[in-house]
């Protein structure tokens, strides 16, 4: 058993309570700190993702209990690639928010940045439904903090909601773990798949209500209407680095989904067959479209990207809900997409915030902001992934899910939403675009503040690039990472090669 | 016994919730945490009732109780409490920057 496992999530535990401790009053020594030790949980998790690669499942026992009696952590190509996505998407939100010094105009930022790392790469490991409880929460207490960090009056009201819409779903996700513990015994992912598959007749209603309120738990983090409310408020109000990071955080409640619904409550599965048919699927749609009509109408550039985040997760929970191997392939590729493009579009319209001065985020002409030009072509080429038209990743991954889409029932339904949304977005992505990049020309440009926010101007362009290239780079290598998240796929959909790999212990005993 | 641990997560569970809507912050937090005291009382539960067995091992049992719903119940209330203060400091902030302490934002136009 060797200890590189847990190694992402013990770093930056460490790490925050040292920034915390030794580097409180010393901002550029946290910076040091938090970038070198956001390239080292990189490194680590191209490790993590390689070892995995070849087929194997790490299982590490903390404490050295076996399972089901102590906690595992399991690196299985699925985990792997969400802490590797993770990871990336970090190193990219610390670079822009070192160099808009968004991390200065409040305390603690990077000792928050990393419990949150800690959470969300816990939350991605963990083999125990309980501790996945517990890594929920890290990553929820650090996201709040996080969320009002440099204060103001709409960003703390803001916060007191999402810290209120929270705490609710931590409720729920307790009730549902009791119930599923009074049924069956354990909270080890593994023995549950065992023991749920061989559950008693007179049992399935009391597992099917347990799977329900966890399918609900889930569809909160991940804003499936009418589960959504919390995010437009939260994600706009957030600071534009914190809410691109949050751009993993509506993916944790994708991942829990897939993780349950293949391995504990397998589609197969009497209890629970037919339960995302016949419930998300028709959710997913109605947040697809909820997402791309909040861009057309919103009229501040902060909820055009939440609502953007909540289309793009409709797309992603339509290939979820499906719960075929094709389309849960489609799936994990649009993860990967959404992720990145939602970022980059936070990322890009902090930007255009920080730079109009008294406009701010509101949709109106005003006067240009520096470099206007090369912001826009960012802007607009964000605006191309999420809208998903050719030629960036949002239009392949799109095509996976109508692809993935076509042995679903209701086919005609989700080929129309998804084509008829893609084109209102588009219109709402144009129209705020255009305003606030093009119409600035008939304004008077002596206007324009030059000094601009503080910090260095080249960092965030540089950060945002990186994003921009990777999105291009997952659209021309989309051939072989589709075939990686189809080998991911297939692991999912034989859960006996993760129950083996946690029960059997003289496996894990090497 | 079953009857009132199971009325007491209800009434506990709706009065919760009841608060939870009220648009003021103070009886939001009042109704999260009755709710995360309901919780609390149905995780216990969730391992059996039963009265006076160990929940370690003995030689003299006659049974035992399960000890896992305790250590799970253990933990919750520690986060919920951790929890409930995080969220008491932000509404005390947030009422004393905004001089209200309504739960509603403003809406889409706004700021």
């Amino acid at each position: 058993m060797t200890h590189w496992t847990i190694a992402p999530i013990v770093l930056p535990a460490m790490l925050a309570a040292l920034i915390t401790l030794a580097a409180r009053n010393h901002p550029a020594l946290q910076r040091v700190l938090s970038v070198a030790g956001t390239v080292t949980l990189f490194v680590i998790a191209v490790g993590l993702a390689l070892r995995a690669s070849t087929g194997e499942i790490a299982v590490y026992e903390l404490g050295d209990w076996p399972a089901p009696f102590g906690i595992v952590l399991v690196a299985d190509r699925l985990s792997t690639m969400m802490v590797l996505l993770t990871a990336t998407l970090a190193n990219a939100v610390v670079l822009y928010a070192i160099g808009t010094g968004w991390d200065t105009r409040g305390r603690h930022f990077h000792a928050l940045f990393q419990f949150q790392l800690m959470g969300i790469v816990g939350a991605f490991l963990t083999g125990d439904a309980f501790n996945l409880f517990v890594f929920f929460e890290v990553l929820l207490i650090a996201s709040y903090g996080l969320m009002i960090h440099s204060g103001g009056t709409a960003r703390l009201r803001a916060g007191m909601q999402y810290v209120v819409y929270n705490l609710l779903g931590s409720t729920l996700f307790l009730f549902a773990l009791g119930t599923i513990y009074a049924v069956t015994g354990t909270l080890n992912m593994a023995d549950l798949a065992e023991r749920v598959a061989t559950l008693p007749e007179a049992d399935t209603a009391l597992i099917r209500v347990g799977a329900t309120l966890l399918a609900l738990v889930f569809a909160v983090k991940a804003a499936v209407l009418p589960l959504h409310f919390w995010l437009p408020g939260s994600y706009a109000n957030a600071p534009g680095p914190v809410a691109a990071l949050f751009a993993i955080m509506t993916k944790v409640g994708a991942y829990a989904m897939l993780r349950f619904f293949t391995l504990v409550f397998p589609p197969e599965l009497g209890a629970t067959e037919g339960m995302f048919g016949a419930i998300l699927l028709p959710a997913a749609l109605l947040t697809l479209a909820i997402g791309m009509i909040g861009i057309l109408g919103a009229k501040r550039l902060d909820r055009l990207a939440a609502y953007a985040v909540i289309g793009s997760m409709g797309t992603l929970l339509i290939a979820v809900a499906i719960l075929t191997p094709q389309a849960t392939t489609a799936a994990l590729y649009y993860i990967i997409h959404s992720t990145f493009a939602s970022a980059v579009l936070f990322l890009v319209v902090d930007l255009v915030v920080q730079g109009r001065g008294a406009a701010g985020a509101r949709i109106e002409a005003a006067a240009p902001i520096a470099r206007n030009g090369l912001v826009a072509a960012m802007f607009f080429t964000a605006a191309i992934a999420l809208a998903g038209v050719p030629p960036l990743s949002g239009f392949v991954g799109k095509l996976l899910v109508m692809d993935a889409a076509r042995s679903s029932d209701p086919v005609w339904t989700i080929w129309a939403t998804i084509l008829v949304t893609s084109l209102i977005a588009l219109v709402g992505f144009a129209r705020a675009g255009s305003t606030v990049f093009w119409k600035t020309a008939q304004l008077d440009t002596a206007e324009a503040d030059p000094a601009g926010p503080a910090g260095s101007t080249v960092l965030p362009l540089v950060s945002i690039g990186g994003l921009l290239t990777l999105l291009v780079g997952i659209t021309v290598l989309a051939g072989p990472l589709t075939e990686y998240v189809g080998e991911t796929t297939r692991q999912l959909y034989s859960p006996s090669q993760y129950i083996d790999a946690v029960l059997t212990t003289d496996e894990v005993a090497k | 016994m079953e009857f009132l641990v199971a009325s007491a997560v209800g009434v506990l569970t709706a009065a919760g919730l009841y608060l939870t809507l009220r648009k003021r912050t103070f009886p939001v937090i009042i109704g999260l945490s009755l709710l995360s005291y309901a919780v609390n009382v149905f995780l216990f539960a969730s391992g059996r009732l039963v009265v006076n067995l160990p929940p370690i091992l003995s030689d003299t049992a006659a049974g035992y109780t399960d000890p896992l719903p305790q250590a799970l119940v253990l933990t919750a209330i520690v986060i919920s409490f951790g929890m409930t203060a995080v969220l008491v400091v932000i509404a005390l902030a947030a009422f004393l920057n905004a001089d209200d302490d309504a739960v509603d934002t403003k809406g889409d136009s706004a700021g």
